[in-house]
């Protein structure tokens, strides 16, 4: 398949969730509380994109095809614009822009603290997603986007301190992220490593 | 299934009559199709509910819709998803259900559901509801004072406070079946807060017997208190002397207190409860001490530090 077609195919699956939720908020499906719904819609959108994201670059190192790299941006942008939903739902609909009282919020409350640190962390890597600052930025860029570990980690700290008893959905992303993050441990690309100068060998 | 006669019916005096024939139509449409157990927001008690009267301390707000107040629910047995409940809980059985009342009292004793209807006139009583996560409702509730029907069991002297337990069957209850909280559901009151005659024992709502997911057959209404206080499905009353320690302020001590009043100034650790959104609500509205229920019951925690008392 032509990237430029697995790339727009991408794009339409990205936006997917966003119109289906604007779609239930038309319809009046999404419950009695259909602001909580787009809350957590778009939360967990965020978190889904951000797993995904981290998930092309093994992808890749496990299939051999080169398309998961060349989508991995779009799909961290995807999990930007998600996050930027989440937050203006949040400072909408939740605070009706009160600034004390986020700004209270923000101190008092952990997996606020959390959620917008994420999102601080979140930002510069958006706005540094482009060629001209690869190029800029050189060295520097790769270990500023190394954040792209840190920020789910937030994220999942996120959600985890936010439910009341049932933790079974946010240990689900948190399974997900540590294994994203484990095929990423010296050891196992080391294991890896060999194996592939074993078969080269050969 | 048994569906009242409309000459039993005395809501009609307080819901709006668009409202009223809307439901009516909805229930006959159900029962059209021979199938109105198929649909769980449907699913009733086969209690029947007798004369209803207009009870005291109603509230005059708008009330919010019954497809909201029965498919948005807190009910971890069947599920921590607001509409787990709705979905869920048609595998309860609330008929036969008896409620056994224990502990400090001259009279203790195991009471059949149909016993207790018989021996108490039902109010409607339309409350506000304030859940601890910040939303709200109000709700037209059937059901009877709970002084009433502690006095027929003579709790004594040494009985302080009563503590209340939900039914705990993992084949009827299926959220039980995972330890997100310390199953049975226990909740408890003072004495004196038990006796208020605020506190409802509710039957219905919406002139209609309790559907499971808002705790059939039984179930408590403390209007002053967040949400999770009004224990649903009532299975065990016991006075007691000292203290009960509720299911919520065992799985978070430092964010659930055993009074739990609803009170604006003093925020869950992880959440502000300065306002909340009522259901059916775009904006935010401000919550008021004990949920606007201070001139009845502020008096009962007088000279009391409500910020360690949370």
């Amino acid at each position: 398949m032509p990237i430029a077609l697995t790339k727009s195919l991408i794009f339409s699956l990205g936006l997917l969730p966003a119109a289906l939720l604007a779609w239930q908020f038309y319809r009046d499906e999404l419950g009695a509380n259909p602001i909580e719904a787009i809350t957590h819609g778009s939360g967990e959108w965020t978190l889904r994109w951000l797993l995904v994201t981290l998930a092309m670059t093994p992808l890749k190192r496990w299939s051999g095809w080169s398309w998961p790299v060349r989508v991995r941006r779009m799909l961290g942008l995807f999990a930007f614009f998600y996050a930027c939903l989440h937050l203006m739902t949040y400072l909408w609909l939740d605070q009706f822009f009160d600034w004390p009282e986020i700004w209270l919020d923000i101190l008092d409350r952990p997996f606020i603290t959390v959620g917008m640190l994420a999102f601080v962390l979140l930002l510069p890597l958006a706005l540094t997603s482009n060629r001209y600052s690869i190029k800029k930025l050189g060295r520097n860029w790769k270990r500023l986007h190394r954040l792209a570990y840190v920020i789910p980690l937030l994220g999942v700290l996120h959600f985890v301190w936010l439910v009341k008893a049932d933790l079974r959905e946010p240990a689900i992303y948190a399974l997900v992220l540590a294994a994203l993050l484990a095929v990423r441990l010296p050891a196992s690309r080391r294991k890896e490593k060999a194996k592939v100068s074993r078969q080269t060998a050969g | 299934m048994l569906i009242k006669q409309a000459q039993d019916l005395t809501e009609a005096d307080v819901t709006p009559p668009e409202l009223y024939r809307e439901r009516r139509r909805f229930i006959q449409a159900g029962l059209a199709a021979g199938t109105a157990w198929a649909w769980p927001w449907l699913a009733q008690g086969a209690i029947k509910l007798g004369e209803i009267a207009p009870g005291p301390f109603s509230s005059d707000e708008e009330k919010t819709p019954y497809k909201d107040v029965t498919s948005y629910n807190n009910f971890y047995e069947f599920g921590t998803g607001k509409a787990d409940p709705a979905i869920r809980s048609a595998s309860l059985i609330t008929d036969p259900w008896s409620v056994e009342v224990s502990g400090e009292c001259d009279r203790p004793g195991s009471l059949g559901l149909e016993d207790i209807l018989k021996a108490h006139p039902l109010q409607e009583r339309i409350y506000r509801l304030r859940c601890v996560e910040g939303w709200s409702m109000v709700i037209p509730w059937v059901g009877f004072p709970l002084a009433d029907f502690i006095q027929r069991f003579q709790p004594n002297s040494r009985a302080k406070y009563v503590e209340f337990e939900t039914l705990y069957d993992k084949a009827q209850m299926p959220g039980q079946r995972r330890r997100v909280l310390n199953w049975p559901y226990r909740e408890g009151l003072r004495m004196d807060e038990a006796m208020h005659p605020l506190t409802l024992l509710a039957v219905g709502l919406y002139g209609e017997p309790l559907p499971n997911q808002n705790g059939a057959p039984i179930r408590l209404v403390v209007p002053w208190k967040y949400g999770f206080k009004s224990i649903k499905s009532i299975v065990k009353v016991r006075f007691r002397e000292t203290q009960p320690v509720s299911s919520w302020q065992q799985a978070a001590p430092s964010e659930y207190g055993f009074y739990s009043n609803v009170n604006p100034n003093v925020d869950h650790p992880r959440w502000s409860q300065r306002r909340e959104r009522r259901i059916g609500e775009f904006g935010k509205r401000k919550t008021l001490m004990f949920n606007g229920y201070a001139e009845q019951v502020a008096s009962l925690y007088s000279g009391m530090d409500l910020k360690k008392n949370f």
